[in-house]
């Protein structure tokens, strides 16, 4: 997994899409806005681009965490949670999508709210070309099984983003995956 | 030589009956069939698909709902299917979430093929390996008596239960297949708006 890459040489190479100032504080603003509509429950497979958020919601005592071993787990999980009166968001990298497809009949067919946070890779200054093919797949895999799709490039637009999609989830019914634009993430060190 | 093995419906019949108050995912199939067969409740959850989804559906209500058990009734090919979520369970580890595998060592759905469970598997030792605070396999219906006496006291963490079950496709008993609907009234028994 991304998160355990260790650095093979000093972190000097230029960075192709340097977050401005203003972006550099936007996971811990996604944390106060998922917080905000009501997330208690969070379930994960790694990935660098959700380091904090993992960081954040494991160390808060309101909210109940798991670690998966694959991605379609969280579907499963969120489905439970709101069964029982919680609200879950799932965080995965876009390799991830592509195990969720089936599982994803379950929110899609018996209209789970659903809010999934995805980290895209294989699409911008991508270093590794095993990450192209789902990386580009991502977006028409999720549409097809039925979910809506929305993107952001930025870190105030994926605040809002994300404030809005938490709302369409569990107010409006709906099963929605935020794509979080590898250009926003920067180039991978290592 | 051939090993005993337990008549399903009977065995399914047994721990409903026992339940207390515990709410019940079905995974897809026959295990759906059997907790329907015994009587259709607003506090079963049925599934027709996501084949690997039952013990992680109950898991997430398991942690939503940590002052009531839950028990997930599935197959052996289904609980195949999320082999890996006996790890993601055992990490979590809920205290009020029971996974009883019906094991019928088939995929009965599909025309009764062979399973890896009547290779060599045992999901009481996979889930042990894991971490489980406590696994079992079961082969007649007076240890299914045992069992339910076991399941109304607390636990430490997470149980699975393996009961060898007699490979046949008993009539079908089926659900609703409305899942939205089966969803809502289950909510509503928790006291929480539809939607």
């Amino acid at each position: 997994m991304t998160a355990s890459v260790q650095a093979k040489q000093p972190e000097t190479t230029a960075v192709a899409s340097a977050p401005a100032a203003s972006e550099k504080q936007w996971p811990d603003q996604v944390y106060d806005v998922l917080k905000a509509a009501g997330i208690s429950h969070m379930s994960y497979v790694p990935d660098a681009g959700h380091t904090t958020l993992i960081r954040l919601f494991g160390a808060d005592p309101e909210v109940v965490t798991n670690v998966l071993t694959t991605e379609e787990e969280g579907i499963a999980i969120a489905a439970g949670a709101w069964l029982g009166g919680k609200r879950s968001v799932v965080l995965m990298q876009s390799s991830g999508v592509g195990n969720c497809i089936n599982m994803l009949s379950l929110p899609v067919h018996a209209r789970f709210p659903l809010l999934v946070l995805v980290t895209m890779r294989g699409e911008w200054a991508e270093f590794n070309p095993w990450q192209v093919p789902m990386g580009q797949a991502t977006e028409a895999s999720l549409k097809a099984i039925g979910l809506r799709v929305q993107r952001a490039e930025t870190g105030d637009d994926l605040v809002e983003t994300v404030a809005q999609a938490a709302a369409m989830a569990f107010d409006a019914d709906q099963q929605v995956a935020v794509l979080i634009g590898q250009r926003l993430l920067g180039k991978k060190k290592w | 030589m051939t090993l005993p093995t337990m008549d399903r419906r009977v065995a399914v019949k047994k721990l409903l009956a026992a339940r207390d108050g515990a709410l019940v995912v079905t995974g897809l199939g026959s295990p759906s069939y059997d907790v329907h067969a015994a009587g259709d409740r607003n506090d079963n959850y049925y599934l027709w698909g996501a084949m690997g989804g039952a013990a992680l559906i109950g898991l997430g209500l398991a942690q939503a709902q940590p002052q009531k058990r839950v028990m997930v009734v599935t197959g052996d090919g289904e609980q195949l299917m999320a082999f890996g979520s006996l790890a993601t369970i055992s990490v979590a580890r809920p205290r009020n979430l029971d996974l009883i595998v019906l094991d019928n060592q088939h995929f009965g759905e599909t025309g009764m093929q062979s399973s890896h469970t009547g290779r060599g598997i045992g999901f009481d030792k996979v889930a042990a390996a894991c971490g489980f605070s406590e696994t079992a396999e079961l082969r007649s219906l007076e240890e299914v008596d045992t069992l339910c006496e076991k399941l109304r006291r607390p636990a430490d963490g997470p149980r699975l239960f393996v009961l060898k079950i007699t490979a046949e496709n008993l009539p079908r008993s089926l659900p609703p297949r409305d899942a939205v609907e089966i969803k809502n009234r289950f909510r509503a028994h928790l006291g929480f708006a539809s939607c």
